[in-house]
């Protein structure tokens, strides 16, 4: 008997301890990071808002950005509700294919070729699932930053040459004589460079090796794609290789831009041809006003130019997309999609967007996709 | 009267004639033959069940691997390339299965006999009060999600391996297993072995618990009585007749560390495309699930799904060989207990 009741005691405090636990976790949810959100979160009035649930799915580069977003128009419009799956870009694209999904993000547009193995094109895919022309809106540029962390070196400066010998295993050390050429005046450490890139498939990786392609194609001859083709240790997802580099002297990778303010890396400026170029805001959207729209009338696909030799343009980035059907069938979803991408485009919206690491839309796309946007029905 | 079971001895005697009706005549037990037709069945059900979902399992896996097989241009089974995304078609799993079974093997090596150990101490040494408290916090480690194992091992554990690793390369560097490589010694096959021994650990620990725990006390009187020390008694009586349990534990245990996905990608480093092929433990790698998971979210065509899953076909097959070899083993030293 005394060790039943002593045993009871023993469950009681234990379920009572798991439970202060539980329940010390509840708190409130202070996420706007900004005082302005709750002011400048409504570019909509907020009196016509529409109500509805809708859901999306596809690229995790752009899950940070896209959730401020949803953040900031749920708090303005109460009744709607915004759900977004970053399982990646190609899980996005065979959902919204499939109709599952009220729209996608994706890191690169719905292709115009047939993949391997299948014998359907997305874009026409895309077109039969809508019932009308599926559009690729470009929303959110991604910077790709070279963080690195090498002692006693706060500058580094990299041509796409070096960058591309680098990631490709050809220069081994820090104090090799071309890093040494384009940074007079550095002592670089004799240590061995150690590479990370991305174990998974990845858009930032396929965007990656375009700019090492299209900058350096001489020096960088692999294939390009979501797959990584150069030397170097394999680390999962944009944590995972800033992280490593993070804790491994001689380390350096591509990462997105707000991994690498995150872990408080170094990140190398960019010399295209133009000067050294660090990263910031306006250099990345320098890069994207020099892009070339190859899409078709409201179909806003862009062509980045790699080896553009713009003056004060960061060179590497990606651009994620929105796909949409241009006339929903259901038409209050496309009421509520309009609204949402709307303030997503805004150009108060995109400014936040900056604080968090990424590089907000340059008014000129930003306007055709005000206008592509309008066009949606 | 009626049994329980409902089936009596009276059913079965022939019936007087003129004899009043028994109970069992009229009134159909809730307990009797309905019950045992309900209950058999079920059970029978679950059975079937159970076979019926590890069949269409293994349906679908052969399904969707055995076009990419076809259409592969080397070896399967002895390549190390895996380029699936255009033409030509050319994978091989040597790279993964190499991998899979050297950080299981390991795993295995160290949580077995710590597994055994443990379930010894809590059940022959301990005092009461302390075999209880042991047992729940050895319970807790199974507890732990695989992916705070996996932050735990890369970010805590990992860097602690470095002496270890220095030790045996300096020692054994001459061996294939321990040639040293470029990787971290966070991110090893060696630290991933350690950190899935920690895993699979609870799961063995429980089972030889129950176990040797089930040990018959009259033979371990008997081997005391003989004049045995507590080691020979339980070499005598404990092991031998826990020995087909302890080998179920370890078969579900290894079933756990072939196919842990989460702490391995967090762990493990992988090897850019065309790596030399190494044996050593101190390399980086894929396993299969590890693989799979790291590109799950990009099956963006029927080809590259087909061949991923051609490996996890792999992974499955390789799981049921080592089961059967398990269960061969345990039925042959059944044969020769009691």
């Amino acid at each position: 008997m005394k060790t039943q009741s002593r045993q009871r005691f023993a469950s009681i405090t234990g379920v009572a301890l798991v439970g202060v636990l539980a329940l010390s976790a509840c708190g409130s949810n202070n996420n706007t990071p900004t005082s302005a959100a709750t002011t400048g979160g409504s570019t909509a009035a907020a009196s016509n808002c529409p109500t509805g649930t809708l859901n999306g799915e596809g690229s995790s580069a752009q899950k940070n950005a896209i959730e401020q977003a949803i953040t900031d128009f749920q708090a303005a419009c109460a009744g709607a509700t915004i759900n977004y799956n970053p399982t990646g870009s190609g899980a996005g694209i065979k959902q919204f294919i499939a109709g599952q999904v009220d729209f996608a993000g994706s890191d690169s547009a719905l292709s115009e070729t047939p993949k391997a193995g299948a014998t359907s094109i997305e874009q026409a895919d895309a077109d039969k699932a809508c019932g009308s022309p599926a559009w690729n809106l470009p929303m959110v540029t991604g910077p790709i930053a070279v963080a690195y962390n090498v002692k006693g070196v706060a500058k580094l400066i990299l041509t796409p040459a070096v960058t591309a010998k680098i990631f490709n295993g050809a220069i081994t050390t820090w104090n090799d004589p071309a890093i040494a050429a384009i940074n007079p005046g550095v002592t670089l450490p004799t240590e061995a460079i150690k590479v990370f890139f991305r174990s998974d498939d990845s858009g930032t990786t396929d965007n990656f090796t375009k700019y090492l392609k299209g900058s350096a194609p001489s020096d960088w001859p692999q294939a390009t794609g979501k797959k990584w083709t150069g030397k170097g240790e394999g680390k999962q997802a944009n944590a995972g290789v800033s992280n490593a580099v993070k804790a491994t002297e001689g380390g350096v990778t591509y990462s997105e831009w707000s991994y690498a303010k995150d872990n408080k890396l170094s990140m190398a400026l960019i010399d295209n041809g133009a000067g050294p170029v660090a990263l910031t805001g306006e250099s990345v959207g320098a890069a994207v006003g020099a892009a070339k729209i190859v899409g078709v009338g409201n179909d806003l696909k862009l062509k980045l130019d790699y080896a553009t030799k713009t003056p004060g343009a960061y060179p590497i980035l990606l651009v994620t997309y929105e796909l949409v059907c241009s006339k929903n069938k259901d038409a209050a979803k496309g009421t509520l999609i309009k609204d949402f991408l709307k303030s997503f485009a805004a150009a108060d919206e995109q400014a936040k967007l900056q604080a968090i690491g990424y590089a907000p839309l340059p008014s000129a796309v930003q306007t055709k996709v005000a206008s592509a946007i309008e066009a949606l029905s | 009267m009626p049994s329980i079971t409902g089936v009596s001895a009276v059913d079965e005697l022939p019936k007087p004639e003129g004899r009043g009706p028994f109970l069992t005549d009229r009134v159909p037990a809730g307990t009797g033959r309905l019950g045992d037709r309900i209950f058999g069945g079920t059970a029978t059900g679950a059975g079937l069940l159970v076979i019926a979902i590890v069949t269409l399992i293994a349906g679908f896996l052969l399904s969707q691997a055995l076009p990419a097989l076809a259409k592969d241009k080397v070896n399967f089974l002895t390549s190390t390339q895996w380029n699936v995304d255009g033409t030509p078609l050319q994978f091989g799993i040597a790279n993964l299965l190499w991998v899979t079974v050297l950080s299981s093997v390991i795993a295995m090596l160290i949580a077995v006999p710590f597994g055994v150990g443990v379930a010894l101490f809590i059940t022959q040494y301990a005092p009461g009060w302390l075999s209880r408290t042991a047992a729940t916090l050895v319970d807790l480690l199974a507890a732990v999600p695989s992916i705070v194992y996996g932050l735990w091992g890369l970010q805590v554990f990992g860097p602690h391996m470095s002496g270890i690793q220095d030790f045996l390369v300096s020692h054994l560097g001459w061996f294939p297993l321990f040639t040293p490589s470029g990787i971290g010694a966070a991110s090893t096959i060696l630290t991933v072995g350690v950190v899935l021994s920690i895993m699979v650990l609870p799961i063995i620990t429980a089972l030889s618990r129950e176990v040797f725990a089930q040990t018959p006390v009259s033979n371990k009187d008997a081997a005391l009585a003989l004049g045995a020390t507590r080691w020979e008694m339980i070499r005598t009586a404990v092991l031998p007749f826990g020995k087909p349990g302890v080998i179920s534990a370890s078969m579900l245990g290894l079933g756990r560390a072939l196919g842990e996905t989460v702490a391995v990608m967090i762990i493990l480093s992988a090897l850019a495309d065309g790596s030399a092929w190494s044996w050593s433990m101190f390399n980086g790698g894929e396993t299969f699930a590890s693989k799979i998971a790291n590109n799950a979210a990009e099956f963006d065509s029927p080809q590259k799904a087909g061949a991923f899953l051609a490996a996890g076909l792999v992974l499955f097959l390789l799981t049921f060989v080592v089961n059967s070899i398990a269960r061969i083993v345990i039925n042959r030293s059944k044969a020769f207990s009691e």
